[in-house]
């Protein structure tokens, strides 16, 4: 099976590549991208298909490299009511991304390496995209005792990270930091001072002041980002800074990346989207963490994407089903879907003039890969050929009914969107289509 | 007039008129309570259910009076539990209190929203007894009357609100309630019990008593909940009684003829000292008697009363 996306508008941030372009796939892989690669040479006539190969006409189309999610949850085992693995992948595949990384914080804990190799067995099962599970740092998202990272690496797993909860002992993180970068493996890390954020449910703020909700502040993650650095720099290794929400933590992101500290920071479509007024009528479905913050905190966001503080756009997509959510704000779960509007949210970025269409695609797939230090994200030749193709013209309204997740808790429902991932191709097959 | 909305889930959404109507109609009913057969036939055939999902005696029993005296039919379901830890949700709660066709909910929750949540979910008008640290609407306007029956206005008056401002959906409904009527609010208590950026709310903040009761017309002291030292919001009520106590010594700071007002349940010798409780400038009881009247207007109002 061979595949000719002929015409489109090639974006690959991993050589500065922004030019039309054919692409030309063979056995899972890129095989070569030309300007009119030629139909003829591979003995293929006009109707398009002839043959093991099909050309598929992406003109007016944007072609980047698959889109990659550095931080979702896909919660199996053990909260299938809330998403599987085969209902978050088809929700990412739908969304344009070819990737993704799992969270730890499953029922059990992947914390060894049995939930490492479950995980992988359900993505082989589903085999729509590439699932990369990220293991946790302690036994049982504890705080306590480090997991098995050598063997874990060994199972399949890319990351640790204890996300969902904070680390809160520091020389834990500390020894994390070392033992990991000693085997070649990024941490992420969830920063957040639990005593600081108490039993806050949204940002500590005016907002909070009249609603009479107890309030997380800034300080509360801006600590924690400020130590994790502090122990990256000391011990020498590296970091990565889950869902950055604060005009703080990228300042001191920013001025620790001047100094050369190896840390890198994702934040995700709803900080740079939303704010706090949105809470104003209660809805559970803007109940995140970390929370949604003020306008201010947003342009810092957004500042921060611009000027490269901030590397990656995650979608910290967190399914919760119906009756995690329908309850009193302070009782309903945190977290919202974000696998179907990540794409749309992020492609605003560069229509507002943030970002660079190239600065974009290196945010979405180049930099996670990076990170992940995964050989993804590029349409090299010899790479392994995931290509979202995209539609920025395609208008489509957000309706909970029709996301492909099995939870439906977006803030987004009936929101107008303009662009979607049309075709996701990942290894060579076509994994979602909408032309 | 008549109330052009369905619900009362907070003072901040209500404007100066409605507070006047809300008011005024409560002034009617004032007399019903000193009669001997204390009951009008206003709402004969209605019920009302009070739903008290967190411990209350007085706003419970001020609804019930209400309900009674209009002729309803009030039912009370009283829980001290959380709909969560009952095991039924709040959105089932209200379904089935629904489908028994009652034409009034009264809702009293810890959490704040609930009410709000409760609104959306049913199509009888639901009256806010308090959600949370966010309002307590009825609780404002039995205030507001208070001040309004006893000093003939509220604009330009000084009111001073002394204590837990942050835990405190009291202090959230007058400040919104006082501020629409044209008083000048104060607030007072230490850091720790000051919410961020209060003073955007449009009153002016002190960290001590004596300076809020400076010349105030009113004060309001605040109920402290011994429940907040285990969270370091005071070290100790010792503490906190030896510097935010209202007694019969600093409120000669205050104006000569002011009113000392309390929402209860009160903690004598603690954030009120017993003199100055039962003291000459004490309207305490008056609240709890204007209480009634303020909830009978608005059982009235909301089920579609007014001329």
């Amino acid at each position: 099976m061979r595949l000719l996306l002929k015409g489109g508008r090639v974006i690959d941030p991993s050589r500065d590549m922004d030019d039309q372009m054919d692409v030309l796939v063979e056995k899972g892989k890129i095989a070569k991208l030309g300007k009119n690669i030629s139909d003829d040479s591979q003995g293929v006539g006009a109707k398009g298909q002839k043959g093991d190969l099909e050309i598929i006409n992406v003109q007016d189309l944007l072609v980047v490299p698959g889109l990659i999610d550095i931080h979702c949850h896909l919660r199996e085992p053990g909260f299938e009511y809330k998403e599987t693995i085969q209902t978050g992948s088809e929700a990412a595949a739908a969304g344009g991304f070819t990737s993704v990384a799992c969270m730890a914080n499953t029922d059990p804990v992947h914390d060894n390496r049995s939930v490492t190799e479950f995980i992988r067995q359900k993505v082989a099962q589903s085999d729509l995209i590439n699932v990369f599970p990220v293991a946790s740092i302690s036994v049982g998202l504890q705080g306590q005792i480090l997991t098995e990272f050598i063997d874990l690496k060994n199972a399949g797993a890319v990351a640790f990270s204890d996300d969902g909860k904070p680390v809160m002992n520091s020389a834990l993180m500390r020894r994390a930091l070392e033992y990991a970068y000693s085997i070649g493996m990024p941490v992420i890390s969830h920063c957040e001072d639990a005593n600081l954020s108490n039993e806050g449910v949204m940002n500590e703020s005016f907002v909070a002041t009249e609603l009479g909700l107890s309030g997380i502040p800034s300080v509360a993650e801006e600590m924690m980002v400020a130590r994790d650095i502090l122990l990256a720099q000391y011990t020498r290794t590296a970091v990565h800074l889950a869902h950055v929400s604060t005009a703080g933590s990228v300042q001191i992101i920013r001025d620790a990346k001047n100094r050369g500290v190896k840390v890198t920071a994702e934040t995700a479509p709803h900080y740079f989207t939303l704010t706090e007024e949105f809470l104003r009528d209660y809805n559970p479905n803007m109940k995140v963490n970390p929370p949604l913050r003020s306008s201010e905190d947003r342009e810092a966001l957004k500042q921060g994407l611009r000027d490269g503080t901030i590397d990656v756009i995650a979608t910290d997509h967190a399914p919760h089903a119906r009756t995690d959510k329908e309850v009193e704000f302070e009782y309903a779960a945190s977290g919202i879907v974000g696998l179907e509007t990540s794409l749309p949210l992020s492609l605003r970025l560069v229509e507002e003039g943030v970002v660079t269409w190239k600065q974009l695609i290196a945010m979405m797939s180049f930099n996670p890969a990076r990170i992940l230090k995964i050989p993804k994200g590029t349409l090299k030749a010899g790479a392994d050929a995931d290509i979202t193709v995209v539609d920025l013209n395609k208008k489509w309204t957000v309706s909970r009914d029709t996301l492909h997740s099995r939870s439906k808790n977006t803030p987004f429902d009936g929101w107008e969107m303009k662009g979607k991932a049309v075709l996701t191709v990942v290894g060579g097959k076509i994994k979602h289509r909408e032309l | 007039m008549k109330l052009s909305r369905k619900d009362i889930l907070g003072i901040k959404e209500l404007g100066a008129d409605e507070i006047n109507l809300i008011l005024d109609t409560a002034e009617t009913f004032i007399e019903v309570s000193t009669r001997e057969i204390k009951k009008l036939p206003t709402l004969r055939g209605r019920t009302i259910i009070n739903l008290f999902l967190e411990a209350s005696t007085r706003t419970r029993t001020s609804f019930e009076i209400a309900g009674k005296r209009l002729s309803a039919d009030t039912i009370n379901i009283s829980s001290s539990t959380s709909s969560m830890v009952k095991g039924e949700t709040l959105i089932d709660t209200a379904r089935n209190l629904e489908a028994m066709n009652p034409d009034v909910i009264v809702i009293r929750h810890r959490s704040a929203g609930a009410p709000h949540l409760l609104a959306r979910m049913v199509k009888q008008p639901v009256i806010n007894a308090g959600d949370g640290a966010h309002e307590h609407p009825t609780q404002a306007l039995l205030d507001m009357m208070t001040i309004r029956s006893k000093k003939g206005k509220m604009e330009g008056l000084k009111v001073a609100i002394v204590g837990d401002i942050a835990y405190s959906r009291v202090a959230r409904s007058n400040i919104y309630g006082l501020r629409k009527m044209g008083a000048h609010v104060v607030i007072a208590g230490p850091a720790t019990m000051l919410p961020r950026d209060i003073e955007r709310m449009g009153v002016a903040v002190y960290c001590r008593l004596e300076e809020a009761i400076k010349g105030a017309d009113i004060i309001m002291m605040l109920r402290i909940q011994t429940e907040r030292q285990q969270q370091n919001i005071f070290p100790s009520l010792r503490e906190y009684a030896n510097y935010f106590c209202l007694n019969g010594e600093n409120i000669k700071l205050a104006k000569e003829d002011v009113l000392v007002m309390h929402p209860g349940p009160i903690n004598r010798g603690v954030e009120i000292s017993p003199d100055v409780a039962d003291g000459p400038y004490s309207v305490i009881l008056d609240q709890v008697t204007n209480g009634v009247a303020v909830r009978m207007a608005l059982l009235y109002l909301v089920t579609g009363g007014g001329q």
